[in-house]
């Protein structure tokens, strides 16, 4: 049987371009089954981007979920070993939602080992090309935990605060960042730096400039650091026409350090990527590496490109090389 | 809508009418917004802007499911709803507060739960989850200072402009929730993507906003 292009769906097309993407570098398939302990999740709840859970109880009366993530079951099952795993996985995932519950389509890779700088920019060239090959016009956002985090501690210690400055950035309100800043005793300096970061946002080497001069500390040197080592070498390699930087982007702090970022097409409202490194949370579930990784929302896709190819003439590209 | 223009949503009524007049100070007319007709969209397509209005408790929702790339909304609004947008300026209009009032003569006695009517449940829970005080809340959609007269609730979590409405029922605004005003909100993509425009009409529209502060 021949598999004829047309027949099939945007998504499905985009599985098949990133799994032949990811095996290109040496990336191996993991599959996961559709259950987990629910457990798992009742744990390590706050790594999950979004909190609701489907669950049932299975024929031993033990609870399960339908899983909502598919990062943690591939940690906790994964296996101590020397050297640097490399996997990618193409599953369905379960949320629930104000009509009920959905089944999202999430393809995605993670890195397990020795994180070097040169795997970390691999894993970000790999979300590059992933969005690339998906829509035409796309930007891949990188920030840097250690950055805005490392302005947010030296600003205060109180989490209560930290976690109100942590919102304000994220919306980018710098009026806002500027009044929580305003009940602490940090100087001018930090909250001036940290309001200015939260709304810088533009290409690599112009950001990069702006930061260093309100850098505040050798942890946010630091973290700059590793941000030019990998725009370094994205621009070597030619990848970073689409590429910018946004210290606005935060996660959690509980799993997630170092490099974050996030990925978007024109044309879709949310996040199509999202990623970042996440050593501690493999020190939680009691692993002693580091992890590297992103998941690719495929469920948006269907809708944009659909009405593309009924509205434009050009539209309609094979995708699948 | 994905093409050059800029979607901005405005809150109908006085609010989004005086937003309006900031964006035309700031060379985004629309003349045809003017015109008295039912239609819902007007465009410019000299200075690439497209106005829709809608009820200004939609707004954020507009603007985060990107339907609108920018939008302006009261900060009760927001922190009510608590979308995941962009929060660019703050336009010093529409000032009021979020506050917490009751009867004159009254004292909160901690031994009973508070019952609180408001029409917005979210910054209720919020404000007294973080005083740990347990609350029964009673979701109005309007005449809120009803509640307390009634015996309906102790008390209301209500805007707050000049106190006016509140005195001359007997009642008195005895804590400050938060500080409101008009935001200019963007979607976070939208932003992306349309930066340098979005940016640019930022940045004229808290320049004219902060020489208002200074008049």
């Amino acid at each position: 049987m021949t598999l004829n292009d047309n027949e099939l769906l945007p998504s499905e097309r985009a599985v098949y371009t990133l799994r032949q993407l990811y095996l290109s570098y040496g990336y191996k398939r993991y599959k996961v089954s559709k259950f987990e302990e629910y457990d798992l999740y009742a744990q390590n709840k706050s790594f999950l981007t979004d909190k609701s859970i489907l669950t049932f109880t299975d024929t031993d009366g033990r609870l399960m979920a339908l899983k909502p993530d598919i990062t943690l079951s591939i940690i906790k099952n994964i296996k101590d070993t020397q050297g640097t795993q490399k996997v990618f996985y193409n599953e369905c995932v379960y949320r629930a939602s104000d009509s009920g519950f959905r089944e999202l389509m999430q393809t995605g890779l993670e890195c397990i080992g020795d994180i070097e700088l040169s795997l970390t920019a691999e894993v970000i060239s790999l979300a590059y090309k992933s969005l690339e090959r998906i829509g035409e016009n796309f930007l891949i956002d990188i920030s840097h935990m250690g950055f805005t985090m490392g302005l947010i501690d030296a600003i205060t210690e109180d989490s209560n605060i930290k976690a109100q400055l942590m919102l304000a950035v994220q919306a980018k309100s710098y009026d806002e960042v500027k009044e929580i800043c305003a009940q602490t005793k940090a100087g001018d300096r930090f909250s001036n730096a940290l309001a200015r970061a939260c709304v810088l946002y533009g290409r690599p080497s112009d950001i990069l400039k702006e930061a260093r001069d309100i850098s505040v500390n050798a942890q946010t040197n630091a973290a700059l650091d590793d941000l030019e080592g990998i725009v370094n070498i994205m621009s070597e390699n030619g990848l970073t026409k689409n590429l910018r930087l946004d210290f606005s982007i935060l996660n959690d702090t509980n799993y997630y350090n170092g490099i974050i970022f996030k990925g978007f097409i024109d044309g879709i409202p949310q996040s199509v990527l999202s990623g970042g490194r996440y050593d501690s949370l493999l020190e939680k579930l009691g692993k002693n590496q580091g992890a590297i990784g992103f998941a690719v929302y495929l469920d948006s896709l269907d809708r944009l490109l659909m009405s593309k190819d009924t509205s434009a003439t050009d539209g309609g590209d094979s995708i699948v090389g | 809508m994905s093409d050059n223009y800029v979607n901005i949503a405005l809150p109908k009524g006085r609010l989004g009418e005086s937003a309006y007049a900031i964006f035309e100070n700031a060379g985004y007319d629309c003349p045809d917004i003017h015109k008295q007709n039912r239609k819902l969209i007007f465009e410019n397509a000299q200075n690439l802007v497209r106005y829709f209005w809608v009820k200004p408790s939609d707004v954020a929702i507009y603007v985060e499911k990107g339907a609108a790339d920018i939008g302006i909304v009261g900060k009760d609004i927001l922190l009510e709803y608590r979308p995941d947008v962009y929060e660019l300026c703050d336009l010093h209009i529409g000032i009021c507060r979020m506050a917490v009032a009751a009867k004159q003569n009254f004292t909160d006695n901690p031994d009973m739960v508070l019952r609180v009517a408001t029409k917005f449940p979210g910054i209720a829970k919020h404000y007294y989850a973080e005083k740990s005080r347990e609350i029964e809340i009673i979701k109005l959609n309007g005449s809120i200072e009803l509640a307390p007269l009634l015996g309906l609730s102790d008390v209301i979590v209500d805007i707050v402009e000049t106190g006016k409405t509140l005195a001359e029922n007997g009642l008195v605004a005895y804590e400050t929730v938060a500080p409101i005003s008009a935001r200019l909100i963007s979607n976070k993509v939208s932003y992306k993507f349309k930066n340098t425009a979005i940016t640019q009409i930022s940045k004229k529209i808290s320049n004219i906003c902060k020489e208002n502060i200074d008049d």
